[in-house]
């Protein structure tokens, strides 16, 4: 495997719908802005890895749609694989590189889930047709029924939870793409409307349209592109089974801690709170990211509520956990990946905009399917740690 | 003034139980529930599969088990999707006796306005109980809910 950085970012602004543009044209305008961070122009992206789920945009293979952004002529892949969608195709697109079959590869990602009216019956179709759809599971309920479970297992509280959104939304709130920008404490949360027990509104992500672009170089073109890229020290992706009933024990996240443990261990991380910085996860519900603090090893099992509530994951706290306001301020659900992977990157770059000072490792997570898969991605301003 | 076109995704599926989960809809008939078990792990699957994902080897061995479990985990909906059922409605994880999986279902029997009340009466480890439909169907909502056990 070769060695590979991150060189450019481009980023739409992320909106409850963005009608001032098309499908491409939001494709178009996050490729223009990473190329333009990168000071690239488009001849020199030799591939493109392109994610996002057909049924939020109504559109079968919006690919054929948005290949005609940038795409036309080049190597072009698809990747379509539930809320991991975005991480995983820059996955793909890093290991374009990684194999030393291109020098410079383009990921980008676009998804309207602005446009398709309400989600929850797109999240229901996931499960299975036969066995489980009737149940009325969504993606809210599936992340309430690990609520219920973390809360009586270890007495996780309503205002424990509650934390984690008032963290995320004071931090979009520094975040111009940013899509809800509310200026809310613990007491809003508490009171804001039962969706599913026991998620609360505020506990939940919004529906974004919008598209998100990342472009990956080998070694020695990187260097030449920028002086503070940021260096891939690892990835991992990991799936489980099917079935929701499967799951063992749903107040802790299995498949996440192996996951993190095979990236850990291949980039020489040994104490995960220390040696990373910041943590961009997927957390579209507030208990996910207790879950997944948890998993990675950042909280002892049973210890992340505490995170939020004690300061640590706020910006100033040991473990800055999604400075960006995370996919509970943005949720663009195939590009949301992608954007964990640009936030994380812009923080090892210096030039996020809510930077943490002095980054220097910064993770990148995406969960997808009824709680199936997880893709991780380690960048750095080092090389090596 | 931008303008927007409606639309619709409106198309009709059939999916196949295949020949091993028929066997299971045809017990709910009965108003009998049919795991498989994993001769490798030992593992008796619900829903029934015809091959263990751990273990990767066919699982011809089939199981009845109860229909009367333990809750593993419950949430109540309170808002109204697209085409999903009228709240509020509660979803649950049942790990029916005899069988290692959970099952993703409907709870019922309960007033479900308070959403903390339902979360104390079917707190994981209540012992839960199906309500079957009169006459079953062979559909997987033969089962209308689960509903705690008396005493």
């Amino acid at each position: 495997m070769k060695r590979v950085a991150i060189v450019g970012v481009g980023q739409t602004k992320f909106r409850t719908r963005r009608d001032d543009k098309t499908h491409p044209e939001l494709t178009y305008e996050a490729m223009k802005k990473a190329l333009d961070h990168a000071n690239l122009e488009l001849k020199d992206i030799e591939a493109i890895a392109y994610g996002t789920m057909d049924p939020f945009d109504g559109i079968y293979c919006p690919e054929r749609w948005d290949v005609t952004s940038g795409g036309v002529g080049k190597p072009f892949m698809k990747i379509s694989t539930g809320g991991t969608t975005g991480l995983t195709t820059g996955l793909a697109a890093y290991e374009h590189v990684a194999s030393g079959m291109f020098d410079i590869a383009m990921a980008v990602c676009t998804q309207r889930v602005g446009e398709c009216v309400d989600a929850q019956p797109v999240l229901n179709t996931a499960v299975c047709p036969i066995y489980e759809r009737h149940s009325g599971a969504g993606a809210i309920s599936v992340a309430a029924i690990q609520a219920t479970v973390h809360m009586a297992k270890y007495g996780t509280t309503e205002e424990d939870l509650a934390w984690v959104s008032v963290k995320d939304h004071q931090n979009a709130l520094k975040n111009p793409n940013a899509h809800v920008k509310l200026d809310i404490g613990v007491e809003e949360v508490l009171n804001s409307p039962m969706i599913c027990s026991p998620l609360k509104l505020l506990e939940c992500c919004p529906r974004s349209d919008g598209a998100v672009a990342v472009i990956f170089a080998s070694e020695e073109v990187a260097k030449k592109i920028r002086d503070n890229p940021a260096w891939v020290l690892g990835e991992a992706t990991i799936s489980d089974n099917y079935y929701a009933g499967d799951r063992p024990d749903l107040s802790h996240w299995d498949t996440l801690s192996i996951a993190g443990r095979r990236l850990f261990r291949h980039a020489g991380i040994d104490n995960p709170i220390k040696d990373i910085d910041v943590a961009e996860l997927y957390s579209p519900f507030t208990i996910q990211e207790v879950l997944e603090l948890e998993a990675l090893g950042f909280a002892k099992k049973g210890e992340g509520k505490k995170f939020a509530k004690e300061g640590i994951t706020f910006p100033d706290g040991d473990m800055p956990t999604n400075p960006s306001g995370g996919v509970m301020c943005t949720n663009p659900i195939g590009a949301t990946g992608l954007v964990r992977l640009a936030e994380a990157s812009l923080q090892v770059m210096g030039e996020a905009s809510n930077q943490i000072p002095d980054v220097s490792t910064a993770l990148a997570h995406a969960w997808g399917g009824t709680l199936q898969f997880h893709t991780l991605m380690l960048v750095s301003s080092k090389k090596k740690l | 003034m931008v303008l927007k076109f409606e639309a619709k995704w409106e198309i009709p599926y059939v999916h196949s139980a295949g020949e091993h989960g028929t066997k299971f809809f045809e017990a709910l008939r009965e108003k009998k529930i049919l795991g498989v078990k994993c001769p490798e792990c030992g593992r008796v699957l619900i829903p029934p599969r015809a091959f263990c994902e751990r273990c990767f080897v066919d699982t011809d061995e089939w199981v009845e088990v109860k229909d009367e479990g333990v809750i593993t985990t419950v949430t109540v909906t309170y808002i109204k999707f697209t085409g999903l059922p009228d709240p509020p409605y509660a979803t649950g994880i049942v790990k029916l006796d005899g069988a290692d999986t959970g099952m993703l279902c409907l709870l019922g029997g309960v007033d479900l306005s308070d959403w903390k009340k339902v979360h104390e009466i079917f707190k994981p480890g209540t012992r839960v109980k199906a309500v079957w439909k009169d006459k079953p169907e062979g559909k997987i909502t033969d089962i209308l809910y689960f509903e705690p056990v008396e005493g």
